[in-house]
């Protein structure tokens, strides 16, 4: 199963990861103390594909890339919130960290749940509540950068026109 | 066709482009500066392939310049081999990112610019769209020349009416950011427009695109005219025919009034930007440290007024004060006029000019307990020091009058005659 882990809103950088911890940017180093002043349990029992649920303006504070470096290195599968501040949002993407806005599924999703997410079609499901939602699908260009494992690799193999071809 | 940000992205883009729309776009210029060039050089090894244009790239020194500890030195030492090994000779270090790109030139009507900065919206009072984006797409860029942005959806702030003395730019958009809250306008472009804002020097303009940051926009933009092409032929290195965009047929997502009549001072309390009150409600508290500079407000008519203020005067025994001019150009302005003088004589410390105390790396840090009246953009907890310290903003001229006083002060008893 794939849990639910949720944060309230306006979760700034600093709460995702505090800055005295920004001295690496390897993503396995960062992980083990991201949200660790908030929800300590998180970065030890966390699994592969968990998926973050947060609330509106998702990341805001700094524009450091630490943050979503950090929840991508915790191997969570994505971000479901309501909505993102704006450069989080860009650096999520950039470092191919996928997130989807969908304030209906963020309502009824509660700590724990068992959620499934299909990517590319944007659909959220609570197996928990047997309630499904329909997020705005990913455009394909953040998807091929997801794939790729952020922009950077992309750009290893690719030329930048090639995002939107 | 469309909004000042569609207007600009559709002419860079050779076609008629909408809010919604994903492109991918040629900018003109690229700025990164001493905090953010050493992660944007690291992406740049690891993408390995050379930069597109030396050309588009701009770095400058700012933040913390000359270096203030061993780190610092070290960084800028990385950057300074970078440039040298690139041949990046667009390099400067007499001034504060955004005011140094304007003086020197590079901001100009329908261009596109990307920085390493969150306040690179400045660069929207002169039609042009500016942005922040992080150090990764920086280095993307540099070998790209490109980036990528979705479209904006664009909301219009109408401002109207004739503000009071003693009431300035930087209290309007206090107001304005009071009203929105930090995500009033994320994703965002903001335009600036209606008679207040056409009555508006340059200068006092300026403050609108750079603050648009702290309501969560993208981008935030004055459409030109006139007055904006002359600030740029006379006090910018800027020449040759602008493109004089303007709004056509736009559809606003969303139009938001203000009359300025009624507004007087206003202060952004500890510890939000949108924590925003009329400056009597916090009038009489106490102040440890007045810091007047930054690209908000460190220009020289935020100067001058603070001189006006201060002349024949003395700032409190135990309020440090701090000015901090933005750019070199600024600093000689000031000294020819006398304005350095009457701030000496006042009891003031000048600054090296650059970001100063704003980001509490490189002078005027705020120890535990203590509280500072500054003219900066933003307060978050521990940006000037000590997480316990607290920081207010407000302009300039309430800035003098709460250094005089040693406590939060209107600056309207030194103003209205």
């Amino acid at each position: 199963m794939s849990k639910a882990w949720k944060f309230e809103d306006n979760l700034n950088t600093d709460e995702i990861i505090p800055a005295r911890y920004n001295i690496t940017i390897i993503p396995s180093e960062l992980a083990k103390n991201v949200f660790c002043e908030i929800k300590p349990d998180y970065a030890k029992t966390v699994q592969p594909g968990d998926v973050i649920v947060g609330g509106q303006n998702f990341g805001c504070g700094s524009s450091r890339e630490h943050a979503p470096i950090a929840i991508k290195g915790s191997g969570a599968k994505c971000i479901i919130a309501s909505s993102y501040a704006r450069i989080f949002f860009r650096n999520a993407i950039n470092i191919g960290l996928p997130i989807l806005e969908c304030p209906q599924a963020v309502a009824d999703i509660k700590e724990g749940d068992d959620i499934e997410v299909n990517l590319a079609s944007g659909e959220i499901s609570n197996r928990t509540s047997g309630h499904t939602y329909q997020a705005q699908p990913l455009p394909d260009f953040v998807l091929k950068i997801a794939d790729a494992g952020g922009i950077i690799n992309f750009l290893k193999e690719h030329d930048i026109q090639d995002l939107l071809a | 066709m469309g909004t000042l940000v569609e207007e600009i992205f559709s002419r860079k883009a050779g076609k008629l482009v909408r809010a919604g729309e994903i492109m991918l776009l040629d900018v003109d210029y690229i700025m990164s500066h001493d905090n953010t060039s050493p992660l944007a050089i690291k992406a740049f090894r690891e993408i390995g392939k050379p930069i597109m244009d030396t050309n588009k790239i701009v770095i400058h020194f700012d933040h913390a310049y000359p270096a203030p500890n061993l780190m610092a030195a070290e960084a800028q030492k990385r950057i300074v081999d970078f440039m040298k090994e690139q041949n990046i000779t667009q390099f400067y270090h007499q001034g504060i990112c955004h005011q140094v790109l304007i003086e020197e030139g590079y901001i100009q009507p329908g261009r596109v610019l990307i920085g390493g900065d969150s306040h690179s919206n400045t660069y929207g009072a002169f039609g042009a769209f500016g942005t922040g984006l992080g150090s990764t797409e920086i280095g993307v860029a540099w070998s790209t020349g490109k980036a990528w942005f979705r479209v904006p959806e664009t909301i219009l702030i109408n401002i109207n009416g004739k503000a009071k003395p003693g009431v300035f730019a930087k209290d309007v958009m206090l107001y304005i950011a009071g009203i929105m809250g930090m995500d009033g306008a994320t994703y965002k472009s903001v335009e600036f427009a209606g008679s207040y804002i056409d009555a508006l020097p340059m200068h006092e303009r300026i403050i609108f695109p750079n603050m648009s940051t702290e309501i969560g926009a993208k981008c935030g933009l004055i459409a030109p005219d006139e007055k904006m092409v002359q600030f740029l032929e006379t006090e910018t290195k800027a020449r040759g025919s602008f493109e004089m965009i303007k709004p056509v047929d736009p559809k606003y997502e969303k139009i938001i009034e203000i009359d300025v009549t009624n507004i007087g001072p206003q202060v952004a309390c500890h510890p939000d930007v949108d924590h925003v009150q009329a400056l009597e409600q916090v009038q009489g508290l106490p102040i440890d440290e007045v810091f007047i500079g930054t690209c908000t407000n460190g220009r020289y008519e935020d100067l001058e007024i603070a001189a006006q203020i201060l002349k024949g005067k003395k700032v409190s025994a135990f309020t440090r004060t701090i000015i901090t001019p933005a750019s070199v150009q600024i600093y000689d302005k000031a000294m020819k006029n006398g304005l350095i003088q009457i701030f000496h004589d006042a009891g003031c410390t000048i600054g090296v000019v650059g970001c100063g105390a704003c980001i509490g790396r490189h002078g005027g840090l705020l120890g535990p307990g203590e509280r500072a009246f500054t003219t900066m953009n933003r307060n978050f907890i521990g940006r000037m020091g000590s997480p316990q310290a607290e920081i207010y903003l407000g302009s300039p001229a309430a800035a003098a009058a709460t250094a005089i006083a040693g406590k939060i002060t209107d600056p309207r008893i030194y103003l209205e005659a």
